[in-house]
């Protein structure tokens, strides 16, 4: 075991991996030589060698449509986009080449490849930083989204995302890269890709959340549990596949859900995770699944950003409503 | 205003013709090095590929087949550029070049079964060095730069080569996929065939640069312009950017000048944007009028030869298309399950819908 940040996490899966299979490279704007703007690549073109860890000219598309092209000729690419706002640049090449590459080929082809890239509020970023944009994801077949919320799951993902043979959008919080340490096993080790985590067991409400959402969802079941009410916190970890399963048991339990996203309401994965559970889970429910999200604008202004994220405040809020409905 | 000195300077250039319009070989120097068995095998496939094209646009029209881009006129630049290439070349083509991916492999009851909207058709026979037709104008010209990417990793003496058209110049991707190459110094070839037209947008509205092949420039990647009506200077040029490629000496921008006699797709009216006249000189430039000439000067060649070989296309694409009608019906099962390695539980879980 070892204390490490999730930005250490990150760099110790894809360490384990590199070192692990010489087909495994890692590439991006800044990715090589200073380990990327928020090192999470950092050493690893020392130790590994330019070969394998290389800086890229500065086009997103061609960083993405690079890794197809060398995804099927066996390499395993791990592509850094510096900022989700800067995905648009490379969609097509991200949720069209590398998404139905399998698909289109019958089999013939496939993509395995990590597209990696930080975004999350709450850090004062310039516009275009901080967007949750999983939601474009979610909606593109082909294409598997992961977004972590602490060390353990990260590299524990991380490394399933590297071995996966489809690809797999890996989403960094910016606000978890060095917010706290953890232990984290040394070597390798996977946490399944598809799997959610029941992060704090409680049997009068369910919040699902992901990403940051997690934390001020586990600050919210601190403020409720001062009220007497027992909230069940489920770290969703991966969007694609959905875990509606353990979902759906703790809905078994508690009766009532809420679902946490810092994307605008209208985005992300809520809406889907709501759906879900009225297919699979309608009888069991007391009240209607609320959502806590951000409002429907563009993402904000620096400096109004702590104001427009869900607060556990807002969550507490929430959960009174399906709790009093 | 007085030019400044520091101006870049560019000159118009010339293309690299190798026959002259009745056959003769004006640029000797440039003759590639092939075979009489060579020389009539490529004028095989230039012939093969018009008959299965005109027949192609008439299954068409008895909707037997679906989506097809038409390609008489562009024998020389796709047959010729094809033929330069070693096997375990890497093509990405666009998606009007359906011949190149054939000659390089893929059974032509798959390219039907590409046009007709059938998975099997994408299905690539292992050992073929091809990708499926691209539809995304420029996504194929970064593929081609990651799969040289991967060839220069590995060590591999291949390259990569794509194609696209003189609209497919104006896209980011094509500006992007040259400087990638540029930079990491790959074994590629990006074939631009300028056939005048983007559907119906003429190339003077893509850019007002002199040409496709002076876009190299702003990649440092090497540009050449050819004739993509004459098949040898097509051949000639292609393989000096394979060698290139294979040793270490970087990409090529290769502008292919040719034509295409038909619209541009079957969607497509030319008379409403093209004129009498031009298709006219265009058509006294036919590759295979000129390479036949050729032919027949040294007595490699006869018409008989030609319909022949037109009897014999014809059979294989009568052949081809009931073998592609025969195939067995795709099944919305059958297509979740292609969507990732392991079908995921929420993919099983539609499949029933479909049962």
């Amino acid at each position: 075991m070892a204390q490490m940040n999730m930005l250490e996490a990150i760099r110790d899966a894809m360490r384990v991996e590199l070192k692990r299979d010489s087909n495994v490279l890692i590439f991006g704007e800044d990715a090589g030589k200073v380990g990327g703007v928020f090192r999470v690549t950092e050493g690893l073109q020392e130790e590994f060698g330019e070969d394998r860890v290389f800086d890229t000219p500065l086009a997103e598309s061609a960083i993405a449509g690079m890794a197809v092209g060398m995804g099927i000729q066996g390499f395993r690419p791990i592509a850094e986009i510096q900022f989700v706002g800067f995905i648009f640049e490379a969609l097509d090449q991200m949720f069209v080449q590398a998404a139905r590459m399998r698909y289109r080929s019958g089999g013939r082809y496939n993509s395995p490849i990590v597209f990696r890239t930080p975004f999350g509020g709450g850090v004062k970023a310039a516009e275009l930083h901080t967007d949750a944009l999983e939601g474009l994801a979610l909606q593109t077949p082909g294409i598997k989204v992961v977004i972590p919320s602490n060390p353990y799951d990260a590299k524990g993902l991380m490394i399933s995302a590297i071995r996966d043979n489809d690809p797999v959008f890996f989403m960094e919080h910016l606000n978890l890269y060095r917010a706290f340490k953890a232990d984290v096993p040394e070597g390798e080790y996977t946490v399944e890709i598809g799997k959610a985590n029941v992060v704090r067991e409680g049997s009068d409400v369910t919040i699902i959340a992901y990403g940051m959402m997690v934390h001020t969802a586990v600050k919210a079941a601190d403020e409720l549990e001062k009220q007497g009410i027992k909230a069940e916190v489920i770290d969703l970890r991966s969007l694609v596949p959905l875990d509606i399963d353990t979902i759906v048991a703790s809905i078994q339990k508690t009766n009532r859900a809420i679902v946490v996203q810092e994307a605008q309401r209208s985005a992300g994965a809520a809406a889907e995770v709501i759906a879900q559970i009225n297919e699979k889970a309608i009888l069991h429910l007391e009240a209607p699944v609320l959502r806590v999200a951000g409002p429907d604008t563009v993402y904000p202004f620096a400096q109004i950003e702590d104001l427009w994220l869900p607060t556990p405040a807002r969550i507490v809020a929430a959960a009174q409503k399906v709790l009093n409905f | 205003m007085s030019k400044l000195p520091y101006e870049v300077q560019t000159e118009p250039v010339t293309p690299l013709s190798v026959l002259s319009l009745d056959g003769d070989v004006i640029n000797p120097d440039y003759m590639p090095e092939l075979t009489d068995d060579q020389l009539k095998e490529i004028m095989y496939r230039m012939v093969f590929t018009r008959t299965w094209d005109e027949r192609a646009v008439n299954l068409g029209r008895q909707g037997r087949l679906g989506f097809y881009a038409p390609v008489s006129g562009q024998e020389a630049s796709m047959v010729g550029s094809e033929y330069a290439l070693n096997k375990d070349d890497f093509i990405c083509p666009g998606y009007r070049d359906m011949p190149q991916i054939v000659w390089h492999g893929l059974p032509l009851y798959q390219a039907f079964l590409y046009s007709r909207g059938h998975q099997h058709g994408g299905q690539i026979p292992e050992g073929v060095n091809v990708l499926m037709p691209q539809i995304i104008i420029g996504a194929q010209i970064l593929h081609a730069t990651g799969v040289a990417m991967a060839f220069k990793k590995k060590g591999e003496k291949r390259v990569a080569i794509t194609y696209t058209g003189d609209g497919g110049s104006s896209e980011g991707d094509f500006y992007e996929g040259l400087n990638f190459a540029g930079v990491y110094k790959l074994p590629v070839i990006y074939a631009v065939q300028n056939n005048g037209y983007a559907i119906t947008t003429p190339f003077a509205k893509q850019t007002a640069s002199l040409s496709i092949a002076h876009k190299a420039v702003a990649a440092g990647i090497r540009g050449i312009q050819v004739d993509g009506m004459d098949v040898l200077a097509v051949i000639k040029a292609v393989r000096e950017a394979a060698e290139r490629g294979r040793n270490g000496e970087g990409a090529t921008l290769i502008e292919l000048l040719t034509y295409r006699f038909r619209p541009h797709s079957m969607a497509d009216d030319a008379t409403k944007y093209r004129t009498k006249e031009e298709e006219a000189e265009w058509a006294l430039k036919d590759p295979l009028i000129r390479f036949g000439k050729f032919l027949e000067k040294k007595g490699l060649w006869t018409e008989e030869d030609t319909n022949r070989v037109k009897e014999e296309a014809k059979a294989a694409v009568n052949e081809n298309i009931k073998k592609a009608e025969a195939v067995e019906k795709m099944t919305v099962a059958g297509l979740i399950d292609s969507m990732f390695e392991t079908t995921p539980k929420y993919l099983e879980e539609q499949k029933a819908d479909f049962q």
